[in-house]
């Protein structure tokens, strides 16, 4: 070993990058072609032009990270740049299925999602490039800590104020201005992150204090749980008041872990959990909505053709899918409602089968394991916080959404990450990858101060 | 902090296998579960959702797919429903499917092994794949008037092409309308069911092919042929045709139809016992010839066999063993003889083509989405049924009935008709069935017809009278004469 030459540079592995963000393109190009081909409508110039504004918002993207994040993981880019495509050539399937029924129905035709959502990526990669060109260095973040956590509270009640808040679909979720309408619950899940985690840098110590021990684990003093209440008071709020289960338990989710890896103390998982019981009890037996939801759950067909309509028909979507699905452009995903937001999974279940699902699950799996290697390489204890912390409201997203959508779970309304309509969702996702792309790039990169041979030949990673 | 954050990662991972774990029980194991579900329209989407190919009347479609842009994208629509019921049948989302429709279904819906390029060609385009489609033999002019002949009489015709066998009629009253059994509706579809097997009449009965009825003196045609065969006996030989015939070893008597002797002599040749449908001299001459000889020649005609046209078809009988008085009953059409309209077609083909009897089809070509043919069907022979010399002697006495006997409501100006008529009891208290069997023209046979009218009145006329202007009509059509 001592003969080995030491690397001056650390391979920076942007070029693995560039190359799989093109093989992710490509793979949207076959798949829209498929389409084309599958429902006849051929390869419309509209599509050769989206294409080719995906390939340029993904290589802008990916110059952004060669000159301002070099040294970042390699795989987040790819990844999330092949399941946005993903998500929109699900989109544009739908689109084209309903616009052909419309058309055989002699009705007008409905406007297309997929343009829409092509200039949510836009947007979404623009703020990508501003977070990188923004925050050089994650660190700068702990210093607004109070401030996120202010805007994000805010970002959660917002909907609920009288003049920008909106209702749609039964949850009060939405805010209007200038006839745009966002999610700014969105926003406050990636605010409410970096907010948990600075806050529970500071106060850590004192909340890993442990004053008593019930059956060998140490509990919390409990002037030390109010925090917890708080959290556990807000995701109520917003179920009581928005009637979003999804952000509720995403937030209180959220919190609770996060807590628990910042105090190394398992108290903290009971206590949440109790508190969760009793929330969710309480929400079952008090609001109407929680219980339909969780009814439709126990029996789908018990009420098949009205409220567990949804469900059944994405059952029925992905039993016909089967192992391989019906192919693109072959199935029927305009059966089931909100086949391109909520139930995006059950169209690609129905039309890529369970091959498609389960690789769809991995890219996500990737995507999560990703954030928590960089939580685990990075050495600040902020960053990693915030890189579990958003790591965490990654998968718990995707497991709630895709739980529901397919009777694991009660049903909750949240959109599937990168690949469901919506542009709020979309940008706060890109916003998410921007960030852990920003504290992989530190994690990874070789120390300022040129390293002595010995130092150098230890891990360059130092545990925290 | 990294012991928790691993921890974290592995409660992650476990909810990753979770969400593949219950998905695979969804797309695998439940799948077939879910599929057949009620409530799950895309198994009978994916039938529906096929464009399903045309039944063709020469050029046009009898039965079509229709892009309706519902969820069951596909209905199948006939024109002129209840005029072709017989042949297309119908498709049924609540009664599955009849006629044609059941079996052409592979070529219809696309999954035949003759579409085999046609599949692989839309496969690799990734489309939708689209059903074949099939020609039938009819000719629409006959089969209007066919239809229209019978009007609201209970009865059936059938006209063949006696050189190829190509079915070029086949009609029946009363019929239904496949359209209204071939809606997305299915209470409205069980509605009109329950309607049609209410009927009394039957009218979803194939009658053409299925309904069975004595031949009554149409059968003499089989018996003549019998006796040509024999050797003994000439279109002049002399029969015995008195007012009455004792049936042999029993009280009873045969009649003929107006209680009178064929003749003021009391015999009569063939020729003309054929002419006027002495029922005496043929229950002799059957009694002659003896019922296997009978039966031997019906055979040869068609009878005992299950024909597949390619809709099946009963299998008309000849009595397996009858005694004598029974034979002679038979001899007249009547006993326990059963032939479908179809087979007496047949009988008269069988003497218009020079005793050869082709196999009847109902199915032309086959073709592909782009109708282009894929198979073409090659007429068959059945039997040769007698010689062709026994055949032009039977051809002449044939044209002697229409022209000098009962059958005279068949004429055509300038036409030889060859024809004969028929009246069965169908039991005691049950009214009479009319036939009328004929084909034309006498020298070049371009068709030959049977015409079946059920309860007809009791008079031997009801042939003539009934039957014989459908028949001629029917002919009349083929040969373009109107």
């Amino acid at each position: 070993m001592a003969f080995q030459s030491v690397p001056t540079r650390q391979p920076t592995r942007r070029t693995t990058e560039l190359l799989l963000t093109v093989g992710a393109w490509v793979l949207g190009i076959l798949a829209t072609l498929q389409i084309g081909w599958a429902t006849g409508i051929g390869m419309t110039t509209e599509m050769w032009i989206t294409v080719g504004i995906v390939g340029l918002v993904a290589v802008a993207m990916h110059v952004v990270i060669r000159t301002r994040a070099q040294y970042a993981d390699p795989i987040l880019l790819p990844v999330a740049t092949l399941l946005t495509i993903l998500g929109l050539v699900m989109i544009y399937r739908i689109d084209v299925a309903s616009a052909q029924r419309a058309e055989r129905n002699n009705a007008p035709a409905p406007t297309p999602d997929v343009y829409a959502q092509l200039t949510w990526f836009a947007v979404a990669a623009v703020l990508f490039i501003a977070t990188l060109i923004l925050i050089s260095d994650h660190r700068r973040l702990q210093r607004f800590t109070y401030t996120f956590g202010f805007l994000g509270l805010v970002g959660l009640v917002l909907p609920l104020t009288p003049i920008v808040g909106s209702t749609i679909n039964g949850a009060t979720l939405w805010v209007r201005v200038f006839g745009l309408s966002f999610q700014p619950a969105e926003a406050s899940k990636i605010l409410l992150t970096i907010f948990f985690a600075g806050y529970l840098v500071v106060k850590r110590d004192s909340l890993a204090l442990v004053r008593t021990k019930v059956l060998g684990v140490g509990f919390p003093r409990p002037k030390d749980v109010g925090p917890l209440l708080v959290a556990w008071v807000v995701s109520l709020g917003v179920l009581i008041f928005e009637h979003d289960l999804g952000t509720s338990l995403l937030f209180f989710g959220l919190f609770v872990l996060m807590l628990y890896i910042a105090t190394q103390r398992r108290s903290w998982l009971i206590l949440g959990a109790g508190l969760f019981i009793i929330g969710a009890s309480v929400a079952y037996f008090a609001f109407g909505h929680v219980r339909v939801r969780v009814d439709i759950w126990w029996d789908p067909w018990g009420d098949a053709n009205n409220t567990g309509y949804q469900l059944v028909q994405s059952l029925y979507g992905l039993a016909s899918g089967g192992l391989f699905g019906s192919g693109l452009g072959q199935g029927y995903p305009e059966f089931v409602p909100f086949a391109n937001t909520d139930f995006i999974v059950a169209a690609i279940g129905e039309e890529l089968g369970l091959t498609g699902l389960c690789a769809m699950l991995l890219l996500f799996a990737i995507l999560v394991e990703r954030g928590l290697r960089t939580a685990l390489a990075v050495r600040d204890s902020f960053g990693q916080l915030l890189a579990v912390g958003l790591s965490i409201v990654m998968a718990l997203q995707v497991f709630v959404i895709i739980g529901g959508v397919t009777r694991l779970i009660p049903l909750t309304g949240l959109t599937t990450p990168f690949l469901s309509y919506g542009g709020s969702s979309l940008v706060a996702n890109w916003v998410i990858i921007a960030l852990l792309i920003r504290i992989s790039d530190r994690a990874r990169r070789p120390d300022v101060v040129v390293p002595s041979v010995d130092e150098a030949l230890t891990q360059v990673v130092r545990r925290v | 902090m990294n012991r928790p954050i691993r921890r974290v990662a592995a409660v992650l991972a476990v909810l990753l296998i979770a969400l593949i774990a219950n998905v695979t029980v969804i797309q695998v194991f439940r799948a077939s579960d879910y599929r057949d579900r009620p409530g799950n329209q895309r198994q009978l989407l994916e039938q529906y959702d096929r464009e399903r190919g045309p039944i063709l009347v020469a050029a046009d479609p009898a039965a079509r797919s229709v892009d309706t842009g519902d969820t069951l994208r596909y209905q199948r629509v006939y024109s002129n429903g209840p005029l072709y019921a017989p042949i297309t049948g119908f498709y049924s989302l609540v009664y599955g499917a009849t006629g044609l429709e059941r079996t052409e279904n592979k070529i219809l819906n696309g999954s035949s092994d003759l579409l085999f390029v046609d599949r692989t060609k839309q496969l690799f385009a990734g489309r939708q794949i689209q059903g074949g489609a099939v020609s039938t033999t009819i000719d629409p002019l006959a089969q209007v008037a066919a239809f229209t002949g019978l009007g609201a009489k209970t009865g059936s015709v059938v006209a063949i092409e006696p050189s190829t066998g190509r079915i070029l009629a086949s009609a029946q009253s009363p019929s239904f309308d496949p359209n209204l059994l071939s809606t997305h509706k299915p209470a409205d579809i069980r509605e009109y069911y329950a309607k049609l097997t209410a009927d009394p009449d039957k009218p979803l009965l194939n009658r053409p092919i299925v309904a069975l009825n004595p031949p009554g003196s149409t059968f003499k045609l089989v018996v003549t042929a019998a006796a040509l065969a024999s050797g003994e006996y000439t279109s002049d030989s002399l029969l015995p045709g008195p007012k009455t015939y004792q049936l042999p070893n029993s009280t009873k008597r045969i009649n003929n139809w107006n209680r009178k002797a064929c003749s003021a002599s009391g015999v009569i040749t063939l020729r003309d016992a054929l002419a006027i449908s002495c029922n005496t001299a043929f229950a002799w001459l059957g009694n002659q010839l003896g019922a296997d000889a009978l039966r031997t020649q019906a055979q040869l005609m068609g009878f005992d066999t299950r024909f597949e046209i390619p809709l099946r078809a009963a299998r008309s009988t000849f009595p397996e063993d009858p005694d004598a008085p029974q034979t002679s009953l038979s001899a007249i059409g009547q006993f326990d003889v059963r032939a479908t309209a179809l087979q007496m077609a047949m009988v008269a083909s069988a003497v218009a083509n020079r005793g050869v009897l082709m196999n009847p089809y109902m199915v032309q070509e086959v073709r592909g989405p782009d109708l282009a043919v894929l198979q073409t069907t090659t007429p068959t022979i059945f039997k040769q049924a007698m010689t062709a010399a026994n055949a032009a002697s039977e051809t002449e006495m044939m044209v002697n009935v229409v022209n000098n006997g009962t059958g005279s409501n068949a004429r055509i100006p300038g036409v030889e008709v060859a024809g004969k008529t028929g009246t069965a009891q169908t039991g005691n208290d049950r009214p009479s069935v009319a036939w009328f069997v004929a084909f034309a023209p006498a020298k070049n046979p371009k068709v030959a017809v049977a015409v079946c009218i059920e309860e007809a009145g009791t008079a031997e006329i009801s042939g003539n009278g009934l039957a014989a202007p459908i028949a001629r009509k029917v002919i009349q059509a083929v040969l373009r004469q109107s």
